[in-house]
C-alpha cells in the first residue's frame, strides 16, 4: 500500500471541502473494499478521509418503508428489529454479506458507492426503487448504478442515506460465490406500488440490472411457476473462471423462482 | 509520522505510525504482540481478528489511525495468568487446533460469537466462522470447542 495522508473529517461538509482541498482524496466508510483495493495498489490516493467519526450519518429509521444511513454497517441493518419489521428482505441480504467481521465494519453507503457488480445491496435499490440521498441532492436508484463500479455521484459527492419505500413482497436470493460470498448471481424480486421489479445483481457486464422478461412474467402471475419456461439472454452476461453467461442466465431464473417463493 | 494512541488488552500505548501502517502491523512489528496472524492479502481469512471495543474485526483491514483512542483485545489479552479464556482451554481440551495458524483469529472470532449468541446452535456457529478459514482441522473439533466453551463461558 502506498502511502497517504488521513484524515478524519468532522461533518460532511468537512468532507466535502477536504476532498476538494487534495489532489486526488477519497472517502473511507469501513475500509472493507477501500483497504483491500489500497494494498493490492488498484489505487493509490493522495488522501484518505475516514468518516467515521461523522456523526449523523449512521442509525435507521421508519416511516412507510426504511431510511438507513450511509455508515450503518450491515450488521446493524440485519440485527435490525426494524429493519426486519418493515423490509424483512433487506435484513436477510445484509446478513448473507460476507462474514461476520466485514458485516461488522462495512456500510450500506460504502456498498452503494462503490458499485461492484457482484455486491448485494444495489439489488435491493433496483428491485425496491430505493432513493440515494446524499449531501446535494437525491438519486432515483433506477438513475445511479451506471455500470461497473460506476455511479452518478460527482467526484466530491458523498451518500448520507439510502431510503427503501416498503413492499407488498419482497426476497432476496443469492447463489454465493463459495470462496469470496459475494454473489455469482443474486436476484431480488419485489412486489411494489409500482409493480413488480427484479433486478440481478453478479452477472450483468455492466452490474447490476433489471431483468424485464422476468418482470413481465411475474406482474400477471406473482408465482414461481410463472417463470417456467422464461430464460435470460446470456448475451449481456459476464464469463469468468467462476461461471460461464449461460451458467449465469440459468442461474437467474433459477434464483428468482427461489426468491418468489420464499416473498410468499 | 502521526501518533497513535489506544488501549491493547487494558494497557495505555502509543506509538508513531505511517497513515498506511495496518493495526495488525502495529500489534505484531511495534508492540511485539505476534500471537495475531496474517495468513493472507484478501481480507478473507481471519487469522488476524481481535476485538475492537469488544467487537470481532480483522486487524489486516484497518489502519492503526482508525482506531485511534479504541480498546483493543488480541489473543495474548485473555488468559488470566495461567490459567487459559474458557474458549482457549475449550480448543486445547477438543483438539481445535493442529498446525495452530488459524487458531488466535479462530478464538476471538468465537468469543464475539458466543457473547452475541450464547446458545449458537451447530450451524449458527459454522456459519459465524464464514470468516475464519482453517487448512488443517477440517473445522469439526473447532465447532466443538466452542460449543464446549459456550457452556463453560455461562451460555
Ligand atoms: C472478505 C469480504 C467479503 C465480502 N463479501 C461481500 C458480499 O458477499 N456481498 C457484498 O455486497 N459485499 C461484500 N463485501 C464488501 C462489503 O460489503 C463492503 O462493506 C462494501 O463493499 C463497502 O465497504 P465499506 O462500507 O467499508 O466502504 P469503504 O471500503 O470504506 O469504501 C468503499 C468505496 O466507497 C466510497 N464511499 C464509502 N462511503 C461513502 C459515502 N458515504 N459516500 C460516498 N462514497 C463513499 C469510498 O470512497 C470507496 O471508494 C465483502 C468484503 C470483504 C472484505
Ligand atoms: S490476514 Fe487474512 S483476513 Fe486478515
Ligand atoms: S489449525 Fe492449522 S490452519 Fe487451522
Amino acid at each position: 500500500m502506498h502511502d497517504f495522508n488521513y484524515q478524519k473529517a468532522g461533518s460532511v461538509a468537512d468532507a466535502v471541502s477536504a476532498l476538494n482541498a487534495a489532489d486526488d482524496g477519497t472517502v473511507m466508510a469501513g475500509g472493507m473494499t477501500l483497504l483491500p483495493t489500497l494494498k493490492q495498489r488498484l489505487a493509490a490516493p493522495s488522501d484518505v478521509i475516514d468518516l467515521a467519526g461523522v456523526s449523523g450519518l449512521s442509525g435507521i429509521s421508519v416511516s412507510g418503508g426504511v431510511t438507513i444511513g450511509a455508515m450503518t454497517t450491515h450488521a446493524a441493518v440485519s440485527g435490525s428489529t426494524d429493519v426486519k419489521g418493515t423490509i424483512p428482505a433487506l435484513a436477510d441480504l445484509a446478513e448473507g454479506i460476507g462474514d461476520p467481521q466485514v458485516r461488522n465494519r462495512g456500510t450500506i453507503g460504502g456498498s452503494v458507492a462503490n458499485n461492484d457488480p457482484a455486491a448485494d445491496y444495489p439489488a435491493a435499490c433496483l428491485a425496491l426503487g430505493a432513493t440515494i440521498k446524499t449531501d446535494r441532492r437525491e438519486i432515483a436508484a433506477d438513475d445511479f448504478f451506471n455500470g461497473l463500479f460506476e455511479t452518478a455521484l460527482a467526484e466530491d459527492e458523498i451518500i448520507t442515506s439510502v431510503s427503501f419505500p416498503s413492499a407488498e413482497k419482497a426476497a432476496y436470493m443469492k447463489f454465493p460465490n463459495p470462496a469470496s460470498r459475494y454473489a455469482l448471481v443474486g436476484v431480488f424480486v419485489a412486489k411494489t406500488a409500482a409493480g413488480v421489479r427484479v433486478a440481478v445483481t453478479g452477472a450483468g457486464d455492466s452490474g447490476v440490472f433489471r431483468a424485464s422478461s422476468l418482470e413481465q412474467a411475474l406482474s400477471s402471475n406473482f408465482s414461481a411457476s410463472a417463470l417456467d419456461g422464461i430464460t435470460v439472454s446470456a448475451d449481456d452476461l459476464m464469463s469468468d473462471i467462476h461461471a460461464s453467461a449461460e451458467y449465469r442466465a440459468h442461474l437467474i431464473t433459477t434464483m428468482a423462482k427461489r426468491a418468489v417463493t420464499a416473498a410468499g | 509520522m502521526p501518533t497513535v494512541s489506544m488501549t491493547v488488552n487494558g494497557k495505555p500505548v502509543s506509538g508513531e505510525v505511517e497513515a498506511r501502517t495496518l493495526l495488525v502491523q502495529f500489534l505484531r512489528d511495534q508492540l511485539r504482540l505476534t500471537g495475531t496472524h496474517v495468513g493472507c492479502d484478501t481480507s478473507q481469512c481471519g487469522a488476524c481478528v481481535v476485538h475492537v471495543d469488544g467487537e470481532s474485526a480483522k486487524s489486516c483491514t484497518m489502519l492503526a489511525l482508525q482506531v485511534d483512542g479504541a480498546a483493543i483485545t488480541t489473543i495474548e489479552g485473555l488468559a488470566n495468568g495461567e490459567t487459559l479464556h474458557p474458549m482457549q482451554e475449550a480448543f486445547r481440551n477438543n483438539h481445535g487446533l493442529q498446525c495452530g495458524f488459524c487458531t488466535p483469529g479462530m478464538v476471538m472470532s468465537a468469543i464475539d460469537l458466543v457473547k452475541k449468541n450464547p446458545k449458537a446452535s451447530e450451524t449458527e456457529i459454522r456459519e459465524w466462522l464464514e470468516g475464519n478459514i482453517c487448512r488443517c482441522t477440517g473445522y469439526h473439533n473447532i465447532v466443538k470447542s466452542i460449543q464446549e466453551a459456550a457452556g463453560n463461558m455461562g451460555g
